[in-house]
């Protein structure tokens, strides 16, 4: 680990502050960028402890949700309206690392975790464009079978690890984001890029923005949702590939629906093209697939990775069956 | 052991003197209602619960500075460029040692080639700017603090002349060469099995591929240690005390009693607690700083520096007749090893011995490549052979149609089928009959894929298991009784988590006559008697022929001094046994003095002797294995494709147990480390460089609490007449059969037969 300064952020002005330093790291639980530092993957001169801004978890009136950027994702999973009205989201989080991790874990830190790609994470003996831009992939010919299948370019095949944004993805969540001068929000669904020549650079937020909160817009059947998470062991990995859905019907139709996958792109994948072959459509075994067809028509696989398409597309069709269930 | 003895207690005689053919078996192997075979709880327990067992990396030395490692980032070359000065420089180092400063070393032998060698390579170590292997370790800074340390490695930059290097697995087997385990060659061939293969009615014939594995026990490799002048101090953690003192001693050319090791407590061994480069890397940066040296690996250090198992790609063929008996069986392959060390992954060990074939072919063949040297990990060759064989025999039973219990049964044999000698104790059968009732193995449907639960595919799986019992040379004890009778036994052995403390205290308080709590068993330091490897499972047997060696010297020495005014005055050592915190005439137990009044009588405040156990002499008459039954139940996704175990039984065959309680936990965690390998463990060894890309916990998948189910042990508790204490060493079974059994009911379940490890759901959508 490089040595570094470490200063606590009174609130979200103090914080953006004493960050002034391009090299400055707001620290939120730590539990990836304190990783990333023990690797000297990541360097910053001084760590700004944003764990004293506000956590607090906010019922709107018309339903949404405003969740404090410091909230420990334990909490997030464990809100009782959040458990209620946003299954996906509170199984979402739950789905994900350890329960330590998730309680020291942050929702602002939760968006801006890297991915986990090994190549990425070998500061000596691997090439990543993601950690040195211009350097080369070795995961493209290399151990790529939790790789990206859509999105992908050929500077960057990783994808992004969290759970929880899988689901903050199919609910249109919005991020609040404050600057020196500035304060502005983003769709989460525009928060994270996909890699193109420049896999460096993983999100749209400015040097310096900080994540004071996530907002969650109401969504009536959001009720009616889940989060379905494959994996190598029960707990404690990655997704190969993970789905939140939430489905609202009307007779034996699809009136609406939101569909996000994880563990299949360098951000979380919102599934537009599957979530509009759908709507409008009988929902039937059929329908579901062809959905998945249709929004897995441009996966690209890799050495090691081509089952995931599959794997994609049972596990939507499974899930979007349960909900189907479930409603009838 | 009359009932009739029961007010005054009854005697137990002494051990066997010899492990002749004719000899008797140890009177205490069938010893009942006692201290042995009791749930004793672990006599460490305590400590390690409230923290206070104090580790390697927690032992605390004057003076003392941290220790990191650099690595290298190729597989083979020269080192070109080595800069330095910065890390230097950083705050608080103390010394960068690179292979320009590193005082000069001997080079020390590879395990298994000299009584003593617990090295995992013999290559020298940072003596010359070559690189072996992608990871060596290529400089070590000292600093005031680890994070310093840390900090200053970072700022090392290097760069190499690389050369060609073999670390694609299919270039290396272009240069296969038989295999020999130490120095006897892995080949047997009886009658022409390939031949009695082809003419036979029914055949299975597959290739299975086991990954390389690497080693994760709780406790990194760890290290503290000092120099006083030529003398050598190390706290270690390591399997081998009295090995790893000789080995370090070979390195810097001094006497091994000039080394003295103590590791009264290790974090997990598994085969990967030998001598690696960092204990000997730490010594020599210490003799140059002149300051003690703590070194704890990282866990990717663990990766970089430690070997693991290697991989193994092995050809299993049967040819059997209608009625299911074997007419050939043909157990072939290779696996990967290095230029530097000889563990050749001995996978064809259960064929040797498990089923009774007319014509048995097995070989092993090794194939080296330029990668850090492979080593022993929990039942090297029996844990990949019996996956690969146990699987073979499933597809077989599945192709005739008969219970796979059924036809392992119908080949049981007689004798060794190689060496022809008889068996000490198998009880295989009663084990496979025993736990098929309680697991309900009648309730499985002969036809694959019959039973599911909603989304979830329900199927059973059998396997045998199988280990060797191995008792090595070098076996001795120490032990001082005193006046007020408590005794305590100094044995150079180690206890790793399995219970071994606690056992031989039962076993040693049994034998003496006294309470556990009056009899102290201690170990993990190379100044006490014995040359002891916790390793192949063997220290069970080693330390309890020592215990009764040591007991018979104990013996004498009191009745010499017990003199002419006892009541046991003019009996030899046969004549006695202990009771009763003394001694008695076996036949006339009301002839009986204590140990205090002997000593007492002598004027003595203690008496202590020491004792070499002796030879393995059973091992040449007779054939000696443990065996297991496995059965498993698992429920994989018909959607995912994924796998969760949902019962697992594990039904032993490994003599008399000794604890009921810590040989449960020992066989459940062999078994759960047999489910890792079966479902997840996997070392991304890139084939490209030989790098290893997930030397991390999150990464490298062991088994977490949700992928475990309960795991129900049973055994036979039949000891072994053959053996001390008529018991095997149980460390390595359970991960044995393991794997073939959850491969088995995945084939159950869904009618997919994966033979490449592990099953992970890519292999079964």
């Amino acid at each position: 680990m490089t040595p570094f300064t470490y200063v606590r952020a009174a609130d979200a002005a103090d914080a953006i502050r004493l960050a002034g330093d391009p090299h400055a790291r707001y620290l939120g639980g730590g539990t990836n960028l304190v990783d990333l530092m023990r690797q000297t993957i990541e360097r910053p001169s001084r760590l700004v402890d944003i764990t004293g801004l506000p956590s607090a978890i906010e019922e709107h009136k018309d339903g949404g949700l405003f969740i404090g950027a410091a909230a420990r994702n334990t909490a997030v999973a464990a809100h009782p309206a959040i458990r209620r009205r946003y299954p996906m989201l509170a199984r979402a989080i739950v789905a994900g690392a350890s329960a330590q991790i998730r309680n020291m874990a942050t929702v602002g830190g939760n968006i801006l975790q890297r991915t986990r790609c090994a190549y990425f994470y070998d500061q000596a003996g691997a090439r990543c464009n993601k950690r040195e831009a211009g350097q080369g992939c070795d995961a493209i010919d290399g151990f790529n079978r939790t790789h990206a299948i859509l999105g992908t370019s050929s500077f960057c095949v990783a994808t992004h690890p969290s759970d929880m944004c899988v689901a903050l993805s199919a609910l249109d969540a919005i991020v609040h984001l404050k600057s020196r001068n500035c304060e502005r929000t983003l769709p989460l669904n525009e928060t994270h890029r996909l890699p193109g020549d420049r896999p460096d650079i993983e999100t749209m937020l400015e040097p310096g923005e900080l994540i004071t909160a996530v907002a969650v817009p109401a969504l009536s059947f959001a009720t009616h949702s889940t989060y379905r998470k494959v994996r190598d062991r029960a707990s404690y990995a990655l997704a190969l590939i993970s789905v939140a859905a939430a489905l609202e019907l009307d007779g034996g139709t699809v009136k609406d629906v939101r569909l996000a996958l994880g563990g299949v792109a360098h951000r979380p994948w919102r599934a537009w093209k599957a979530e509009a072959t759908l709507r409008g459509q009988p929902a039937t075994e059929e329908a579901f697939r062809a959905a998945a067809e249709a929004e897995l028509a441009d996966a690209k696989p890799l050495r090691d990775n081509g089952f995931k398409i599959e794997l994609a597309r049972r596990t939507i069709a499974a899930v979007l069956n349960q909900l189907k269930g479930a409603e009838a | 052991m009359s009932a009739g003895n029961s007010a005054i207690g009854a005697a137990m005689p002494l051990g066997p003197e010899n492990w002749h053919e004719s000899g008797a078996p140890d009177p205490i192997a069938r010893h009942q209602h006692g201290l042995v075979g009791a749930q004793v709880s672990r006599v460490d327990g305590p400590l390690k619960v409230k923290g206070a067992a104090r580790f390697a990396a927690e032992a605390t030395l004057e003076g003392m500075v941290y220790a990191a490692l650099a690595y290298s980032t190729i597989p083979k070359g020269r080192i070109a460029t080595l800069e330095t000065s910065a890390a230097e420089k950083a705050p608080g180092v103390v010394l960068v040692m690179t292979h320009r400063n590193a005082p000069r070393m001997k080079t020390i032998p590879s395990f298994l080639t000299a009584e003593k060698a617990m090295a995992g390579d013999d290559l020298p170590v940072m003596q010359d700017d070559r690189v072996h292997w992608n990871g060596q370790p290529i400089a070590v800074v000292l600093a005031e603090t680890q994070e310093q340390a840390d900090y200053a490695r970072s700022l090392i930059r290097v760069s190499y002349d690389p050369e060609p290097a073999v670390t694609a697995f299919e270039q290396a087997k272009a240069a296969r060469r038989p295999a020999s385990f130490v120095g006897e060659p892995l080949k047997n061939d009886i009658k022409d099995a390939e031949a009695a293969l082809s003419a036979a009615p029914y055949k299975v014939d597959n290739i299975y591929r086991t990954p390389r594995h690497n080693h994760n026990a709780m406790e990194p490799h760890a290290a503290t240690l000092a120099w006083n002048g030529d003398e050598l101090i190390v706290h270690d953690c390591t399997q081998g005390v009295a090995h790893t003192a000789w080995s370090l001693a070979q390195a810097f050319g001094i006497d091994e009693k000039q080394v003295r090791i103590t590791a009264p407590y290790v974090g997990g061994g598994f085969g990967g607690k030998g001598l690696w480069q960092h204990q000997v890397l730490a010594a020599a940066a210490s003799r140059l700083a002149g300051r003690p040296v703590r070194v704890t690996l990282s866990r990717e250090g663990v990766y970089r520096v430690v070997g693991g198992r290697t991989n193994t790609e092995q050809r299993v063929a049967i040819g059997a007749r209608a009625d299911g008996r074997f007419e050939a069986l043909i157990h072939t392959g290779v696996a990967a090893l290095t230029k530097h060390n000889n563990m050749s992954e001995m996978f064809i060990f259960p064929a040797r011995c498990v089923y009774s074939a007319a014509s048995l072919k097995l070989a092993v063949e090794v194939a080296p490549m330029d990668m850090l040297a492979n080593t022993f990990m929990r039942a090297p060759g029996e844990s990949v052979g019996t996956f690969a064989l146990e699987s073979a025999v499933d597809e077989l039973a599945d192709k005739l149609a008969i219970d796979p219990i059924e036809l392992r049964l119908r080949n049981e044999p007689e004798k060794d089928p190689i060496s022809g000698l008889p068996f000490s104790s198998r009880h295989l059968v009663e084990a496979y009959r025993a736990g098929a009732e309680r697991f309900g193995w009648n309730r499985r449907s002969s036809k694959p894929g019959a039973r599911r639960d909603g989304e979830w595919l329900v199927g059973m799986g059998v396997a045998t298991a199988t280990y060797p019992y191995y008792r090595m040379p070098g076996g001795a004890a120490r032990i001082t009784l005193t006046r007020n009778g408590n005794a305590t036994v100094e044995i150079a052995a180690h206890e790793m988590g399995m219970g071994t403390a606690t056992v031989h205290a039962q076993v040693a308080a049994t034998r003496l006559g006294l309470p556990i709590g009056q009899v102290n068993v201690v170990y993990g330091d190379s100044a006490f008697p014995g040359v002891i490897i916790a390793g192949g499972s063997q220290q069970t047997a080693s330390v309890g022929a020592a215990i009764i060696a040591v007991q018979r010297a104990l013996v004498i020495e009191l009745l010499r001094l017990a003199g002419n005014a006892s009541p046991l005055a003019g009996l030899g050592p046969n004549d006695v046994g202990s009771r009763d915190g003394g001694l008695c005439k076996l036949d006339e137990p009301d002839r009986y003095e204590s140990y205090e009044s002997i000593l007492s009588r002598a004027r003595r405040d203690e008496v202590s002797v020491e004792a070499e156990a002796s030879p393995p002499d059973e091992l040449t008459h007779w054939s000696m294995h443990s065996f297991g039954a496995m059965f498993c139940e698992v429920r994989v996704n018909a959607v995912t494709a994924e796998t969760r175990v949902a019962r697992f039984l594990g039904s032993f065959d490994c003599g008399r147990i000794l604890n009921a309680k810590t040989a449960a936990s020992q066989f459940r965690g062999g078994i759960i480390m047999g489910l890792g390998m079966a479902l997840m463990e996997e070392t991304q060894f890139d084939e490209r460089n030989g790098r290893i890309m997930n030397p991390s916990l999150s990464e490298y998948h062991v088994p977490v609490h949700m992928d475990v189910p309960e795991i129900d042990i049973i055994w036979t508790d039949i000891p072994d007449p053959r053996a001390p204490t008529g018991a095997h060493g149980i460390g390595e079974i359970g991960i044995t059969g393991t794997g073939a059994a959850v491969a088995n009911a995945i084939y159950n379940a869904t009618g997919k037969r994966v033979r490449d490890l592990p099953i992970t759901p890519d292999k079964l959508l």
